[in-house]
């Protein structure tokens, strides 16, 4: 499907490694890709527009230009930028110091409303409190029976009524969960399209008469470019003070939710993550940050590799390894390095391309396997390590041997290695990244 | 001549019926969605972007009207791959020298994405007895209304309808479609919550037959297209239709919100490996969002758009005519 930012930019810088420093216009180039990435993740125009301009700014001083891995340090930025923009932390929905606390809820058609509020009810019932639901959707047909049915699922009050008036029903419903000491009131409402005027004046007559603590609205995680649109309107009509972002269960990337938040700073309070009534979660403006661009953990594997990497070394490294001259010992060092930075598996889940190719997800990689080829290069002389054409019959004997591992086995390591040093000449010749250690 | 004798001939163009008479002439007949469409258009909120009146403007194309052109077509969800495909496009006839200025060039986009999501004027015929059509989409993307608006057209025409409520897992999805079965005279044939969707399919299918009725809606219900057991619960619902009926489900349609982003593809996608799909429902286009997403997946997987949504009511259901829609949705309201 879409590639994510990480392998875009990496495909943007791969025709400059090796050629030293960066220019600005090798910037515009990774900024180029990050505008589209963001456009694919359905992140609005305008907000794409300033982003991209933000850190086109960031990118131009001299912690990318200079760097070791320029790819990695914009997707650093780019990240940082995201996660300040989408807040650094959970927001909670707010509540009333004078019981009970009124919470509204808003949103187009089929967002995902009414599921939400059971939802909601859920989650606070467990945590101690009384809710209680209003029916306000008077225009769906059966949308109060499907708010009764999710009332009794979660085991919360549901007060409806038949007829037309919204705001009736609201005000009663208020009044009927203070008279039975409720102290949360979840009020649910019609879906509508922000251009009905009739529609968006009744929820604003609704919300005048619930007078709400929070009013929120629900958002489709897969909402295109029209997010801002709907989310200025809602803003302008009963200035929502938050959003739950629904469907995040599927493959939406959900740059909705960085457009609602670029064009009205309201937070994310929760985020829906199934049909289920339990399916709700606390909204994590990092996990968000990342799920939009693609980068899975990309961002905690750079930054074990900066916590592990010895940047000095490894310039000289990959220099030695790009002109072919690798040796065993190199390679020992390198497997070394990785997996100080944790098992191999997981690392390879954390990359972006590599978690979401399907032939991959099965693979384990065998630590153990790692093991002995550690041992089996333990077992060299540091002679052997850098000429492994030396090696012959009875010195793969003594090394079997030695590390406790058959001739075979020793073979196969020796090809392979053979086999990478080849590749990795080409790979230098050619400009494309080594992948060190593997 | 009433707008409803107006729609009635149009329906039956669609569902290859007989028109009913009238005197009707072939030009007014596109009022029904254009003019729904530029109602909506012309409010304040609606102007697509600012700088399309520009790009449509009748004087000569500057290069700029390229970039804005491509925004233009992104900020309709259009995606990015297809938006640059229709610049491409366009850009070379205007190298041919056969778009020079922006009333041209309105023009010839308004074609070149009437060819891509509709090349022929869409078509449900009804040749089998009964004609079984199955409508699949994710969460809350209207199937229930499009099925509910559906029947209401087809009663309209004479047809005998029969629903079958395979939606058994939202709360209350079958209380919703046994009103609007209520509200189009249809036969609704359902059982209890949690049942398995098949078995209503089948048992829908079934009593059509018995009862000769012209056509059967399957009503399934929402789910995203990643979930593996219910995309396979899916196909299974299909494959007993078929059980049912040898070459059922004759059309398969997939309702599609025109709020959806670039996720549009991957549901088009998935579920067409699922069931393979003969149409899409473009629905919601009453609200802000242009539903481009429709024209890159008419682009990429070649499933024509059928029928198109515009409201909440009854009636607020229109064979999709591209032409005009691309004419709505891209050109600057007047
Ligand atoms: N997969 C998934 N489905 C969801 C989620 N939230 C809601 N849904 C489903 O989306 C559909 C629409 O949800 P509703 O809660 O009825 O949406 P609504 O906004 O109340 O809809 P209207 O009242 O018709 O405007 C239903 O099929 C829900 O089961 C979610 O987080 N994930
Ligand atoms: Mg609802």
């Amino acid at each position: 499907m879409f590639d994510s930012l990480s392998d875009k930019l990496q495909s943007a810088f791969a025709g400059l490694r090796g050629k030293g420093k960066l220019t600005e216009a090798d910037i515009d180039v990774a900024m180029r890709a990050i505008r589209l990435s963001l456009l694919e993740a359905d992140v609005n125009m305008g907000v794409v527009r300033q982003f991209t301009k933000a850190i086109g700014e960031r990118a131009k001083g001299a912690e990318v230009m200079q760097s070791l891995t320029p790819d990695q340090q914009v997707v650093k930025i780019v990240n940082e930028e995201l996660t300040s923009l989408m807040g650094q932390a959970n927001v909670g929905m707010p509540t009333s110091p004078r019981p009970p606390t009124v919470v509204l809820m808003a949103g187009l058609q089929g967002s995902g409303k009414t599921t939400c509020c059971a939802k909601l009810a859920r989650h606070y019932a467990q945590q101690g409190r009384a809710p209680m639901l209003v029916a306000c959707d008077v225009h769906r047909p059966a949308a109060a029976q499907q708010l009764a049915v999710l009332g009794e699922q979660v085991g919360v009050p549901v007060y409806r009524e038949d007829g037309t008036d919204a705001v009736g029903i609201a005000s009663r419903g208020i009044a009927e969960a203070k008279a039975k000491v409720r102290d949360l009131v979840i009020v649910d409402t019609a879906g509508r399209t922000v251009i009905d005027e009739a529609m968006m004046d009744e929820l604003v007559r609704v919300r005048d008469a619930v007078k709400p603590t929070a009013v929120v609205l629900v958002l489709d995680a897969m909402t295109g470019q029209t997010a801002v649109e709907v989310a200025t309107a809602f803003q302008e009509a009963v200035q929502f003070d938050g959003a739950i972002l629904t469907k995040l269960d599927g493959d939406a990337r959900g740059g909705a939710a960085l457009s609602v938040r670029a064009t009205t700073g309201r937070p994310i309070y929760f985020v829906g993550t199934g049909e289920k009534v339990e399916a709700l979660e606390p909204f994590h403006p990092d996990r968000m940050a990342s799920r939009i661009l693609g980068m899975g953990d990309v961002l905690s594997l750079i930054e074990r590799a900066q916590q592990t990497v010895d940047v000095d070394d490894a310039r000289a490294m990959e220099k030695k390894i790009l002109g072919g001259g690798m040796t065993l010992e190199d390679f020992a060092n390198q497997l070394k390095q990785v997996r100080k930075m944790g098992p191999v598996g997981q690392l390879l889940g954390m990359m972006p391309g590599f978690g979401k190719m399907k032939q991959l997800k099965d693979v384990e990689v065998d630590e153990k396997q790692l093991d002995r080829v550690q041992a089996i290069i333990s077992s060299m002389t540091p002679s052997e390590r850098r000429r492994p054409e030396i090696i012959n019959g009875s010195r793969r004997q003594r090394i079997a041997a030695g590390s406790g591992t058959t001739v075979q086995e020793v073979n196969q390591l020796l090809a392979q290695f053979k086999q990478m040093r080849k590749l990795m000449k080409r790979f230098g010749k050619g400009g494309l990244p080594p992948i060190p250690g593997t | 001549m009433s707008e409803s004798d107006d729609d009635r001939a149009v329906w039956a163009e669609l569902f290859g019926l007989e028109a009913p008479p009238s005197e009707e002439d072939q030009a007014p007949r596109r009022r029904g969605l254009l003019g729904r469409l530029r109602e909506n258009l012309s409010r304040p909120r609606q102007t697509i972007s600012p700088q399309l009146a520009g790009i449509f403007a009748p004087r000569l194309i500057t290069e700029d009207v390229w970039d804005e052109l491509e925004e233009a077509l992104i900020v309709a969800d259009c995606g990015v791959d297809a938006s640059l495909a229709l610049v491409e496009e366009l850009r070379e006839q205007a190298g041919e020298g056969r778009i020079t200025n922006g009333t041209e060039l309105a023009g010839a986009l308004a074609a070149a994405v009437g060819r891509q999501m509709a090349p022929d004027p869409p078509r449900i015929p009804l040749t089998a007895s009964p004609t079984v059509i199955l409508v699949v989409g994710v969460n809350g993307s209207g199937k229930t209304t499009s099925v509910g608006k559906l029947a209401h057209r087809l009663s309209e025409l004479g047809q005998k309808v029969v629903i079958g409520a395979a939606d058994t897992f939202r709360a209350a999805a079958i209380d919703q479609l046994a009103v609007w079965a209520d509200r189009s005279g249809a036969q609704l044939v359902r059982q209890a919550p949690g049942a398995d969707p098949g078995a209503v399919a089948f048992d829908a299918v079934s009593s059509a037959k018995a009862r000769g009725a012209d056509v059967v809606l399957v009503d399934t219900a929402g789910r995203l297209q990643t979930q593996r057991n219910l995309m396979e619960e899916l196909r299974k619902v299909a494959a007993v239709v078929g059980k049912a009926d040898p070459g059922a489900p004759h059309e398969t349609l997939l309702v599609l919100d025109s709020t959806t982003g670039q996720n549009g593809l991957s549901q088009a996608r998935l579920f067409g490996e699922a069931v393979p799909l003969t149409g899409v429902v473009l629905t919601k286009l009453d609200g802000t969002a242009k539903g481009g997403i429709a024209v890159a997946i008419s682009r990429e997987l070649g499933t024509p758009i059928k029928l198109a949504g515009v409201g909440e009511k009854l009636e607020d259901l229109r064979p999709f005519d591209a032409r005009v829609y691309a004419q709505a949705i891209f050109s600057a309201p007047e």
